[in-house]
This record gives structure tokens, sequence and C-alpha cells, in this order.
């Protein structure tokens, strides 16, 4: 009962929010829940199925340019929208297929080799991507007469996604496949000798994954309102896999923890672009070395602390 | 004809580069299985710091060289002490994960402590063009290929015959059993990352004046080098090598025959191609454990 009003609280104070905020924030904010859907995937993939992926840009990438360019052929965006995931997907489950024989650092360099290509797809085949200065003049949805072109009203779209991402995520992750997700994670033999087919579900954590990622895409393009290669580099990637590191891999808190820090952080502490990276790399760091759970932990302890003073929650 | 002799020496000399920066990506996999995704980092770093020494400072040629040598010793010392020993009991994607972070911090550092544009080195090599019988080809590249093959011999040899070499061998076989034999494995461990940061650090020197000193080259150079070992085989030295010039001579005919436009692109494709045929390596031996 109290777990109902903490979160209704919250997402009050979400959807009051745009009044207070000026512009750019408000476009910072919409922007990390973008961010947070396409973490959420990363951490099926990574966090709960151990499958390292640094190419989940690509996948974003693809749901960007899905949307964009069927809108510009005169497409819904309700209809694209759901394309933008399955074509991320179908990429993911391709992607997927080499994860089947190689793992951790061979995976890593393969997924990274698969970043760098799709990257030099995006800049090279102009006819279709508009090459290196990408696709601009993207427009935003409307239902009827409701009409999502203001940043104002788009944020609520992107509020109720990040919202239905996060309960889909936490629906996933306690159905069979994300107990067959951790399984696999946590030691693919045993997984196996209880009948858990690891091809199935290693090639199922990168299409899911994926799905979140081009479905992020897909609602990212008519946030920015224009999309070029740049936004889907290897560093985005590694930007991903930051977040879900510092917020906590294998934990639903863990990607929303992470988008809020790396999107916000750098905003809030008003730093330079380099100088933020170097705080986030040495963050990857020392997450490593001393605190592997992530920051997630932090909110654990708190979580713990609280109920013994004030009485028992759950 | 002319042509292909040309882009062919370019192409080797490019490799040999890759060829070195994988040599000590295998050597620290074998002795300790650790993968470090900063390894193009580790030739970045010396790059500026013989820019820091030779030009800014004006040291002459001799001892900056050395001091930038002892820099990045100290550098992979600091690396297998501070970051390494403590990660490695955590596994594969652990190291893999904190090495990016190390690469980040270590590019983005540059960045910030010292400038985000493209220094230039002066040339080590005399690089008026020398003409043979119609072949025009630049003294720099014989120069980078025969300097470098030496260091390989040498290394090999090193490896081959010394004490320490064989010492070596042995931690890559096997650590308990090289314990049990009176090998001291946590000095073995320092010196090969020591080593590896060394041979970095000389890739550096010749790479600087070709690529130009820019705080994000160490990318494309980490991932070639790490293309390298894979297609060339990761559990030998040889196959660093083999690998190495794979990669030279492919992205050089590669863009000089087919397209420009994605010179970077083609070495990932080739990772693919060997993966699918031959996922050992090319002259690598079949292992359980990937």
């Amino acid at each position: 009962m109290k777990r109902w009003l903490f979160w209704g609280v919250v997402i009050a104070i979400l959807c009051a929010l745009p009044r207070f905020l000026g512009d750019y924030t408000l476009y910072v904010v919409s922007l990390t829940y973008v961010y947070t859907i396409v973490a959420i995937g990363l951490n099926l993939t990574l966090g709960y199925a151990n499958q390292v992926s640094l190419c989940h840009a690509s996948f974003f990438g693809i749901g960007a340019y899905t949307m964009a360019l069927l809108l510009a052929q005169g497409w819904s965006f309700w209809l694209i929208l759901p394309l933008s995931g399955i074509f991320g997907g179908l990429f993911g489950a391709v992607v997927g297929f080499p994860a089947l024989k190689w793992k951790d650092h061979y995976l890593a360099l393969i997924t990274i080799a698969v970043n760098i290509i799709t990257f030099f797809v995006m800049v090279q085949e102009s006819w279709l991507t508009g090459g290196p200065t990408g696709v601009s003049g993207i427009s935003r949805p409307s239902i009827g007469s409701l009409s999502f072109a203001s940043d104002f009203n788009y944020y609520y779209l992107l509020l109720v996604f990040c919202i239905l991402a996060i309960l889909a995520s936490i629906w996933i992750v306690n159905s069979k496949w994300g107990r067959a997700f951790r399984a696999i994670g946590l030691n693919e033999l045993a997984a196996r000798g209880h009948g858990i087919s690891s091809f199935n579900y290693k090639l199922l954590a990168f299409a899911v994954g994926a799905f979140f990622a081009g479905v992020g895409g897909g609602l990212f393009a008519p946030l920015l309102r224009y999309i070029a290669p740049d936004a889907f580099t290897f560093f985005i990637s590694l930007e991903f896999l930051i977040m879900i590191v510092i917020g906590g891999m294998g934990r639903i808190e863990g990607p929303i923890i992470g988008a809020i820090i790396v999107v916000m952080g750098p905003e809030v502490l008003r730093m330079a672009e380099a100088a933020y990276l170097i705080v986030y790399s040495l963050m990857l760091i020392l997450v490593m070395l001393f605190m592997r759970e992530g920051l997630v932990i932090v909110l654990d302890r708190l979580r713990k602390a609280i109920p013994a003073r004030v009485g028992s929650r759950e | 004809m002319a042509d292909f002799i040309q882009l062919l020496i370019g192409g080797v000399s490019m490799g040999i580069l890759y060829g070195v920066v994988a040599i000590g990506f295998v050597l620290l996999w074998q002795t300790s299985q650790t993968i470090n995704f900063a390894q193009g980092e580790f030739v970045m770093v010396p790059m500026f710091l013989m820019v820091a020494l030779h030009i800014v400072l004006k040291i002459p040629f001799w001892p900056a060289f050395i001091l930038m040598l002892v820099g990045s010793a100290i550098l992979g010392y600091l690396f297998e002490r501070l970051m390494v020993r403590k990660l490695l009991p955590g596994g594969v994607l652990v190291i893999v994960i904190a090495t990016l972070g190390l690469s980040g911090f270590l590019r983005y550092g540059i960045q910030i402590a010292w400038t985000p544009q493209t220094l230039f080195f002066p040339p080590l090599f005399s690089t008026e063009p020398i003409r043979l019988s119609g072949i025009t080809f630049s003294p720099e590249d014989i120069w980078n290929i025969v300097f470098i093959s030496v260091i390989i011999v040498v290394l090999h040899l090193c490896i081959k015959r010394t004490k320490l070499g064989m010492a070596m061998q042995a931690v890559a076989q096997g650590r308990e059993t090289a314990e049990l034999m009176g090998i001291n494995v946590r000095h073995i461990i320092i010196l090969v990352f020591v080593l590896n940061s060394v041979l970095a650090g000389t890739a550096a020197l010749f790479a600087a004046p070709i690529f130009f000193v820019r705080y994000d080259i160490g990318i494309f150079l980490g991932v070639k080098a790490f293309v390298a070992a894979i297609i060339g085989g990761f559990n030998q030295i040889r196959g660093a090598l083999v690998g190495g010039l794979t990669v030279g001579l492919a992205e050089t005919f590669a863009a000089a025959y087919i397209t420009t436009a994605y010179r970077d692109a083609f070495v990932m494709i080739l990772l693919f191609i060997v993966l699918l045929i031959k996922p050992e390596g090319m002259v690598g031996i079949k292992e359980e454990a990937y």
C-alpha cells in the first residue's frame, strides 16, 4: 500500500515537473526518459543474460532511422514505433548469433565491430540515411486532436513510454524469459543442464534488449527532430554501458539511476563534455574495483535503514 | 605492378606496427588472462609524452625516447598494480569493463589536460621518396619495417632463449606448475605488463609521424590490434604478427582497389570472415577456453 503511494507521488511529481522547468531542462529530462528505455534494454542483455553488447547505439540508431525515414514517407508514428522496435530487435537477433559461440572479450570486440560498421553505413550510404548530415525536419505525432508537437506535450508521451518500458522490464524479468536469462547469465552450462536452450535465450536476450533500444530510437528521432550518425557511435554504446554499470547491472533500478546520472549529471554540474566523460570513465573503473553491484546498493541500504525507524514497510 | 609494390610496402609498414601492439596484447592474455581494451591508449599516451619531452621541453631525441619508455613502463606497472591485480578474480568481463573505463579516462584526460587538437610529430627518417626502376617508395616505410622487425626478432629470441623468457612461457602454460618450479609468478606478470607498455611505447614512436598525435587515436589502434590478435591467433606471438600484417595489408589494398569510404570498416568485416571460417585464427591453435 505504501509502495503504491510512493510511486503515485513520484509520478505526480514527474507530471507536474514541466511547469517548473525551462525549455532546455525540459529537453534534458525528456532525453533522460529516452536513454532510460535504451539502458533498460542493455540491462536485459548484459545485466541479466550476461551477454556483452557494445553496439546498443546501433540498435538505437536503427530505431531512430526507421522512424525518421518512414515518417518522411508519410507513415503514421503509431505504426512506425513498433516497427522501430522490431527492426532493432531483428538486427539484435542477428548480432546475437556470434554470442552463441563467443563471450566476454570476443563478444565485446565483435559488437564494437558491428557498431563501427553500422556507423560507416549511416555515414556513407547517403541515398538512404542522408549521409553525415543525417535527416532533419522530423515531425512529432498526434492522437486525434491531441498533438504532441510541443516540447511540453511530447514530454508526457515520453514519460508514458518510459513507465511502460519499466513495467515491461519488470514483467520480463519475472517471467520465464527473465529467469532463463538470469540462469544463462549465472552459469550457462548449468542452465543448459536444466533444459534451458542457450541457443534460443541468448538470441532472445539480444533481440529483446535491442527491441527496447529500437523503440528508444523511434522516440529519440522526433524528440530532436533531427538525427545524424554522430548520435549512434560506439562512444554512445559506451555511455549506455556506463549507465547500467554505474546504476547497477541486473537490477530494475540500475538503468534508471544510471540514465539519470549520465544524462542529467553534466547539466547539473555544468561541466564540459570531456570533463564529465573523464568522471564517468573513472566511475566505471571505481565501480568495478569497489562496488560491483553499482549505486543501487546505496538505495538498498537506505531502504533497509528507513523502515527500521519508521516501522516495517514490507 | 609498380602500384602494387608501393602499396605492399606501405601495407607491411602499417601492419607491422599493428603487429607490435598486438603482440603486447597476446603476451598479457597468455600470462595473466588480462584483456586490455585500453591498449590503444597505451600507444596514445606515450605519443603525447614524446611530444612533451622532445618538442615542448626540447630534450634531445634519445634521452627523450628513453624517458618516454620509462613513462610507459610506469604506466604498465601502475595498471597491473592498481587495477588488474584486484580485478582478475572477478573474471574477464570485469576486466573488459574496467579497461574500457581506463581507455576513456586516458583519452579524455589528455583531451582536457592538453589539447583536443592534432599535434604533428616530425618524421624520424627522411621522407624524400626513393625511385627504383619505376617504383616510388618512402624510406620512412622501409626504416619502420627494418627497425620494428629487429625489435620483434630480439623479443622473440629473449622469450625463447633467456631464462626470464622461458619463465614467461612457463607462467603462460600453467601458473601453479610454474610456481612449483620456483618461478616468482608475481614478478613475471609485472614484467610482462611493463614489457607490454614498453612495446606500445616503441610502437608510439614509429606511429606518431604517420598517424599524427591526437587524443582519440587510441580507439582505432587498439581495436585494430585486437582484431589483429584475433585473426592471427590469440595464443601465439607469431599469430599477432601475421594478424597485424593481414590487417595492414587488407586495409591498404582495400582502400586502394575497392573504396576508401569504408577504409576502417574493412578490418571489421575481415574479423567476421576469419571468425566464421577459422575461429582459432590464421596460425592459431585450437583451444577450449574462449
